[in-house]
């Protein structure tokens, strides 16, 4: 028998009662999928197709209507320090200067350590996000966004959770600082056992970043309808990775999927020829955007996570 | 331009408090002395003359005469004036502080507790809109101590605001800012002290702001009534000596000394804020 996936989504929808006189709201269902012990995922859909509320629900902060989320063979049913959170708006403590926010993390992941040494590490994921010399005493107010959401990756990364759950991180920064906080990531990230789930809308950053790339259908009814493995080796490079074979066909699937079929696709079950709830597994870069429905994600070792 | 601003008011305040200072004193009829008094005005002992409106210059006279010694007690009926505060003020602030040891409590937990602002709702509308002097029967009756009475008094009228921003100030928490206390797994005693009270804490202070003024308004009312000591007995002692000089000094003095608590409760609403 296969061990069990680290991560495993089964069946999860969420539905909002019915507004006086409408019907209820679903705006997703059936979404079921794996995610292995320290693969990197990254998770593409148009706005309001309800990424974030699956983020939401992998963390424990709300719950689905159907299903169920099993990590590491224990159900989630709340919150924990296992599962660390960038929201897409930063939510950082407004009345805490950057540094106290990060040492907020630090201290409730580390009750025993002392002053020093919580200082220490939160200064050392500070550093990692390049804010320092001064701006780590400023309020969130007196930061520019960019800087808030590094404080956010940094308070989130300061806790070393088993699974970090990242909301468009990069959505608010500028293309250098991105590219900077990219690179830390991934550095991170292959320095730890650690496994990420990411929500983007940036194609290439998905690309340059992800083990594998699941694919949502627009909403309501919104499913995974394809999980899109990215078979370009590690260590990637910014600059060289459009040179790789098969980068090219890897994103033109993304972008024809965000185009066409997420739409064509959306509030139905064609595509899905398995007729199960699993999305379809692809590899571009293979075998040139062919449907392979017999190798199922999270079944097997088809993810040679290269590091 | 803000200071020039600043500067111009100043004069504008100046020049407005010595009109009005030297419109009041120039319409006060001046002391006659004696030789010009009829028959009759002597016959009654110069009562005529004591009870005029006395003039700005004679106020500033009694101040400059109280505060230089405000702690001296002859007796009962004759007392500093800042002995007389300083019970006004203890009354104030232990009916105050009382209060607030209730009011925060229970106002975290009616924001915290749709239920419980539910159940408690009713009760907290109908004893709010209660005068607090109302009370004050009903507390010399059950408490039989004129003193704690007016303590009470002083409690169960600033109660109320404090009790509702409170609610108000951690029910209107930001979800974003309790996940985080979620995500990072903190006891309800810990998240209560390290997210909700600072997100909340502009709300209460400015609860506990109008609380305290409220109580300053009240206490002046509440020893006209129960007597012995305190600001509010001394003006009304002081009406009843017929000296209007005492009465218009202690008018100012509490005047003062409520603007005094106000501000201290700006300050701490400042050290509180924060900015989204
Ligand atoms: N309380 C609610 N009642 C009804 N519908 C809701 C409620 N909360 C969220 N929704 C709906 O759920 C859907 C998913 O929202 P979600 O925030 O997960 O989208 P998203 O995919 O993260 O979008 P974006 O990319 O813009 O962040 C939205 O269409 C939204 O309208
Ligand atoms: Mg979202």
């Amino acid at each position: 028998m296969e061990p069990r996936p680290f991560l495993e989504i089964d069946g999860l929808a969420k539905r909002f009662p019915a507004p006086a006189g409408g019907a209820p709201l679903t705006v997703f269902e059936k979404v079921s999928f794996d995610i292995a012990k320290g693969e990197f995922v990254c998770i593409i859909g148009h706005s309001g197709c309800g990424k974030s509320t699956i983020l939401n629900i992998l963390a424990g902060l709300d719950e689905a209507s159907e299903g169920a989320v099993i990590m590491d063979g224990t159900e989630v049913s709340g919150p924990s320090l296992d599962r660390g959170v960038v929201f897409q708006n930063y939510s950082l403590l407004p009345w805490l200067s950057a540094l106290k926010n990060v040492t907020f993390g630090v201290r409730a992941r580390h009750p025993d350590w002392s002053k020093e040494q919580v200082l220490e590490h939160s200064y050392k994921y500070l550093e990692m996000v390049g804010l320092t010399q001064g701006a780590e005493m400023r309020k969130p107010s007196q930061l520019s966004g960019g800087m808030r959401q590094r404080v956010s990756i940094a308070r989130a990364f300061a806790i070393q959770p088993k699974l970090l759950l990242l909301d468009e991180p990069f959505g608010a920064l500028d293309a250098l600082t991105r590219g900077t906080i990219q690179d830390e990531l991934i550095r991170v990230w292959s320095g730890s056992d650690q496994t990420v789930f990411m929500i983007t809308h940036d194609v290439d950053e998905a690309i340059l970043l992800a083990d594998r790339i699941l694919l949502m259908t627009n909403g309501p009814y919104a499913r995974v309808a394809e999980s899109v493995v990215v078979d370009i080796p590690r260590p990637r490079n910014r600059a060289e990775i459009v040179h790789q074979p098969g980068y090219y066909e890897i994103r033109n699937h993304l972008v024809d999927f965000l185009a066409v079929r997420s739409r064509e696709m959306a509030g139905s079950d064609k595509g899905n020829p398995s007729g199960m709830n699993r999305p379809v597994t692809v590899r571009p870069a293979l075998d040139g955007g062919e449907e392979d429905p017999v190798e199922g994600p999270g079944t097997d070792n088809v993810f040679s996570i290269a590091r | 331009m803000a200071a020039s601003l600043r500067l111009k008011a100043a004069v504008v305040s100046i020049l407005l408090l010595v009109f009005g200072l030297g419109l009041w004193e120039g319409l006060t009829p001046t002391v006659k002395s004696a030789e010009e008094m009829t028959e009759y005005e002597l016959l009654m002992g110069g009562a005529d003359q004591e009870a005029r409106v006395p003039p700005p210059s004679d106020v500033i006279g009694r101040a400059w005469e109280e505060l230089s010694d405000p702690f001296y007690d002859n007796g009962p009926n004759d007392k500093g004036i800042g002995i007389q505060l300083a019970y006004s003020l203890y009354r104030v602030l232990a009916g105050y502080f009382l209060a607030a040891l209730i009011a925060i409590p229970i106002g975290f937990l009616i924001g915290m507790s749709p239920l419980m602002y539910r159940a408690l709702d009713p009760f907290i509308q109908i004893l709010r809109p209660i005068s607090p002097l109302a009370w004050m029967p009903l507390a010399l009756f059950i408490i039989k101590d004129s003193q704690a009475s007016a303590i009470f008094v002083i409690f169960i009228c600033s109660i109320w605001p404090m009790l509702i921003n409170t609610a108000f100030g951690v029910a209107g928490v930001r979800r974003d800012w309790v996940n985080v206390a979620r995500t990072h797994e903190l006891g309800p005693l810990r998240t209560a002290f390290t997210v909700i009270l600072p997100a909340a804490a502009p709300t209460i202070v400015t609860g506990m702001r109008i609380s305290i003024g409220i109580a300053w308004l009240v206490i002046v009312a509440a020893e006209m009534l129960v007597g012995g000591t305190g600001i509010g007995y001394y003006v009304w002692n002081e009406w009843n000596n017929l000296d209007l000089t005492s009465v218009i000094f202690s008018i100012l003095t509490i005047g003062v000394v409520g603007m005094l608590l106000d501000a201290a409760f700006g300050r701490i609403q400042r050290a509180v804020q924060y900015q989204e």
